[in-house]
């Protein structure tokens, strides 16, 4: 129970003991503490981010879909009025040729109409004047009369 | 009777004296009546001549069960240290990096200044005197007896029991405060802060035997707390062990005193682990907190 050198040598052991501690112990594993700490941050966040990232894909995923969706509808519309248009555009044309070919129609059943007017109106005149040639034959020289017989021809 | 009652005393006194190797002076008389020719180097087989010896004495169990405790300690944080990784801690690693976690917390807790020296101080303190107050714990004649069957007269197993270890850590702490103290406020900052409070300059004696006082009291009462604890708790393992000594043969006292005796160091030493442990950490705690005093400018 002496106070003696062994407070001295005690001090110096204990001095060296720090030395070596604060040295070689204390920074590797306060070091190895904070790289691990960082790591697990690290690791958290990467979570958070690959989770939002997750969650922004989904997101991007659903609307994609509902764009592919408004898109489909809106095709099969514009199939849907291209189609009805197609067929007003065939009617329209029918139509119109049918109108057409009435037209044309008619206008040969008038021309025929008025040939066969013409014929006949050159029968009847052939006619007339074959009879009246019978009847005047006895009476008329038929050259004589040819300008009157054209004239009559003309007015019927 | 009062044979019995010597060999309690001798027992106690055995247990309370260091192994100490010291220079004893020519002309003087040895335990046993020899008188020295010349001085002489040798271990002291007295507590008279323990103390003889003067102060150029080495307590030689304090310094060696220390020295091993601490070496021990630097061994086994040093091969963790050396191969720490970032990976999934085990078994060793585990446990040192959770010591280290704690002293880092209490070093956080209380030092507020920027010293990359004090949690490495702060963990050597904790763990080596926990390691010295826990040779407290192993049964009180163990070592001794080992040491006994060496031929050697005395040795005590618990270094904090020694003064010198404990003034020892003290003292070193004590400069580190000053050096501190000097270093962050400059030799005229350090000597205001010892006579300009409490009273302002015209109480300056009065100032700096107050702040004189508060000053010694610390390494005073760091060293002595540790040793007071220690050594009280040693003294009581003594006692207890004396009950077993009692026996005198098979009867219902001494039956009794044997089953008190393990009963009581079962229980002292259960206490003990708390008081061991307790000690181990005012040590350290009070060590940063006289550290972050002397790095703050005002306290």
């Amino acid at each position: 129970m002496n106070i003696n050198a062994t407070l001295i040598a005690q001090a110096i052991m204990f001095a060296l003991f720090v030395w070596f501690c604060m040295r070689f112990v204390w920074p590797p594993i306060v070091g190895a503490l904070e790289a691990r700490k960082k790591q697990i941050a690290d690791g958290l966040a990467a979570a958070d981010r690959g989770k939002h990232e997750l969650e922004l894909a989904a997101k991007r995923a659903t609307e994609s879909m509902h764009d592919a969706k408004v898109r489909a509808s809106e095709i099969i519309a514009q199939a849907e009025k291209r189609s009805a248009q197609i067929i007003d555009e065939a009617k329209n044309t029918a139509k119109a040729e049918g109108e057409r070919m009435l037209v044309a129609a008619r206008a040969e059943m008038e021309q025929d109409v008025f040939r066969a007017r013409e014929q006949l109106r050159g029968h009847v005149a052939e006619l007339v004047v074959a009879g009246a040639e019978k009847v005047l034959r006895r009476e008329v020289d038929a050259k004589a009369h040819a300008d009157l017989l054209d004239a009559i021809k003309n007015e019927l | 009777m009062s044979a019995e009652a010597h060999t309690s005393t001798e027992y106690i006194k055995h247990h309370l004296q260091n192994l100490t190797y010291g220079k004893l002076p020519a002309g003087y008389q040895r335990y046993d009546g020899e008188i020295l020719q010349a001085k002489t180097w040798t271990l002291a087989h007295s507590p008279q001549e323990a103390k003889d010896m003067g102060f150029v004495a080495f307590n030689l169990d304090t310094l060696g069960i220390s020295l091993v405790l601490g070496a021990l300690f630097i061994f086994l944080f040093g091969r963790v240290a050396k191969k720490a990784s970032t990976g999934v801690p085990t078994g060793g690693q585990n446990f040192v990096e959770w010591v280290i976690e704690f002293i880092d917390n209490s070093v956080r807790g209380s030092f507020t200044g920027r010293n990359p020296m004090v949690a490495p101080l702060a963990l050597t303190i904790f763990v080596w005197i926990f390691m010295m107050n826990f040779m407290d714990l192993m049964p009180i004649d163990w070592i001794p007896g080992v040491a006994e069957g060496l031929g050697l007269p005395y040795l005590k197993a618990v270094p904090t029991t020694d003064p010198n270890a404990t003034f020892g850590m003290s003292i070193s702490v004590f400069l580190l405060v000053l050096y501190y103290s000097v270093k962050m406020k400059g030799v005229g900052g350090f000597v205001g802060e010892l006579t300009l409070q409490p009273f302002g300059k015209f109480g300056l004696p009065f100032n700096l035997f107050l702040e004189g006082v508060n000053l010694i009291a610390k390494p005073v009462s760091l060293a002595l707390r540790l040793f007071g604890n220690m050594y009280a708790g040693e003294m009581i393992f003594i006692l207890i062990a004396l009950m077993g000594a009692a026996w005198t043969g098979f009867s219902v006292g001494s039956a009794t005193l044997f089953g008190s005796q393990i009963l009581l160091s079962l229980g002292w030493a259960i206490f003990h682990i708390l008081i061991v442990t307790l000690q181990a950490f005012i040590f350290m705690t009070l060590t940063i907190v006289y550290l972050d005093m002397a790095h703050q400018e005002h306290h």
